[in-house]
This record gives C-alpha cells, structure tokens and sequence, in this order.
C-alpha cells in the first residue's frame, strides 16, 4: 500500500518540483504570484466581510456584492491555490513538518466551512435582509469570522518563511 | 549620497536601540511583515477593484463615481500604516533594504501609483462621467488602470524579491 510519505516523495522528487527547488528565479516567481493573487482573495473577501458586519458598503445589498466580488475572488483563490500547491511539492516533506503550515491549511479549510454555512444556511433568507444597514447575526458572525479567520491564514503564511528553511 | 556614506547610515541605524529592540525580539519582525502583507492587500485590493470597474468588468451597474468614492480614500490611512511598517522594517534591518537596488524600484513604482491613483481620484470625483465622455477618455481611462494594475502588481513582486537581492 501507498503511504503517504511515499506518495508525497513522487512528487518532491518530480521534475517539476526538482525545477523550482534548483532554479533561482521559479521560485521566488511562483511565490510572487501567490502573494498577488493572496492579497486579493484576502482585500476582495474584505470588502464582503465589512458589510455583513455593517461597517461598510451599506447602500449596496449583500446579493449584490458577493455576485460583483465573488468571482474575482475565486479567480484569485484557484491561482493562489495552484501558485501554493507549487512551491509545496518543491518541498512537500519540509511544509508539512512545519506546524504553521499544516494550521494555515487548516485555516482556510476552516475559511471555506465559514462561507459554505454562511451561503448554504444563514443566506437562506437573504432576499429578506440584504438591504438592511444591520444584518440578522449569524450573517455578522460570518462576516467577522471570516476576518479573523483571514488574518490568521496571511499570519502564518508569513511564519512559515520564518520557521522554515527552503535553500 | 555615496555608497560608502549610505553604507555608514545603515550601520549607525543598525545601532540605534530602537532597531537593536526589532532584532532581538524574533517576533518583531515577523509581526511586522504581517501587518505590512494584509495592508498591502487592502491597499492593492481597492486599486484592483476600482481599475476593473473602469474596464466595466464588475459592478456596471453602480456609478464609478460611487465605486472610486466606495474604495479609493481607503487607501490613503492604510497607505500610512504601510510606510509605518515598512519603516520599521527598514529600522530593524537597515542594509536588507538601504542597500538593495530592488527596494528602490519599489518606491519608484509606489511613486507611480500614487500619482495614477491621486490623478483617477480626482478627476472622477470633479466629474463623474470625465472617462466617459468620449471615445478618447474611455481608451484613456483603460489604459490609466491597465499601468495601475501592472504598477501595483510590480509593488508587490519587488516587494517579495527583496527578500532574494539584499546585500550580504
């Protein structure tokens, strides 16, 4: 049976990752690339989370918004998910011994849970508030939940640089 | 200033209490360049936004005179709390930066962006409709927010190969 140690080493030892551990520019290319498109998940979810919470936006309805913002941030998010998933098989074993790592992964998996009860649940009514300036409070604790859960991710994407070694 | 003057401004920085308290506490650091990332995703956001409104590929439906007044002055105070950050940024690690061609196409392309974002501020807040009202304004006002989108993006990567240029 396949481990997943042996499964995580046939992609370490890849071409590809080979490529973006040895090549002086891949990797602080890819690494760009996340942070771009990670700002942008990060800002654009903001300005959705600000006006669940009433603090901002409030002359728009919440439909509105997430059907504007929405798709730049799922854009945004599928290239950070694949710029990510790069810089991870280059050192596969390395991340996943790193604990801020394994919480940041944890955190966005939490991010995502946040958003599926929001839409799948709390937004089941939404035609009947989205206009209000104050929203029900489930739909504020999404919104605040959500900027939490954010700065976390960005806070230990930031500590992985500082607790792991990659050259 | 010469290379070797700003070279001895780097070291007397370096020496400085304040700059041997950000070394010595390791999570100084770290706690700045964090606060320094979601800033610049506010910052950087807003801009982004605001550029593709005006290729009207979200939120055609709103005036872009509400969407530039909705996101735009956001980025001024955030602005400020970049500069702080990056200050002291700069006051831990003096050379990193000081002494890194690459931290100086940073400001330059930031001095870019200001100006693009100062100058679509303003002239959508005296007049609404102003990259609207012709043919010529409206292939103007896309190409003033393709160069904000590809300055802002330029901020950004050099931001991130300052990491892999900085002196030894």
């Amino acid at each position: 049976m396949l481990t997943l140690s042996q499964f995580i080493s046939y992609f370490e030892d890849s071409a590809l990752a080979d490529n973006i551990r040895e090549n002086d520019l891949l990797f602080p290319l890819i690494e760009s690339v996340h942070v771009v498109s990670i700002c942008l998940v990060v800002g654009s979810i903001l300005v959705i989370d600000l006006r669940l919470l009433g603090l901002a936006s409030l002359n728009r309805p919440v439909g509105g918004i997430t059907k504007a913002i929405l798709p730049l941030t799922w854009s945004a998010f599928a290239v950070a998910a694949v710029s990510g998933l790069l810089l991870f098989v280059s050192n596969a074993t390395k991340y996943l011994d790193n604990g801020y790592f394994v919480a940041k992964v944890l955190l966005i998996c939490a991010a995502g849970l946040n958003m599926v009860v929001f839409h799948g649940i709390s937004a089941k009514d939404l035609p009947r508030w989205e206009n209000e300036a104050a929203l029900p409070l489930p739909a504020r604790l999404a919104g605040g939940l959500s900027i939490l859960l954010w700065v976390a991710v960005v806070t230990c994407g930031r500590w992985i640089g500082f607790t792991m070694q990659v050259h | 200033m010469t290379g070797a003057g700003l070279s001895e401004f780097c070291n007397w920085l370096a020496a400085t209490p304040l700059s041997h308290t950000i070394q010595t506490a390791g999570w100084i650091i770290p706690t700045l360049q964090t606060i320094h990332i979601l800033s610049v995703a506010v910052v950087f956001s807003s801009a982004i936004l605001v550029d593709l409104r005006i290729w009207r590929l979200l939120e055609r439906d709103v005036p872009l005179g509400e969407i530039t007044r909705r996101f735009l002055p956001t980025i001024w105070p955030v602005l400020f709390i970049l500069l702080t950050t990056g200050s002291l940024l700069i006051v831990g690690e003096p050379r990193r930066s000081l002494l890194n061609s690459t931290f100086y196409l940073k400001m330059a392309l930031l001095a870019v962006a200001i100006v693009l974002t100062v100058a679509l501020q303003r002239s959508i807040s005296s007049s609404p409709s102003f990259w609207d009202g012709n043919r010529m304004r409206r292939i103007a006002g896309r190409f003033a927010a393709s160069a904000s989108i590809l300055v802002w993006c330029g901020i950004l990567f050099a931001g991130r190969w300052i990491a892999y240029t900085q002196a030894g």
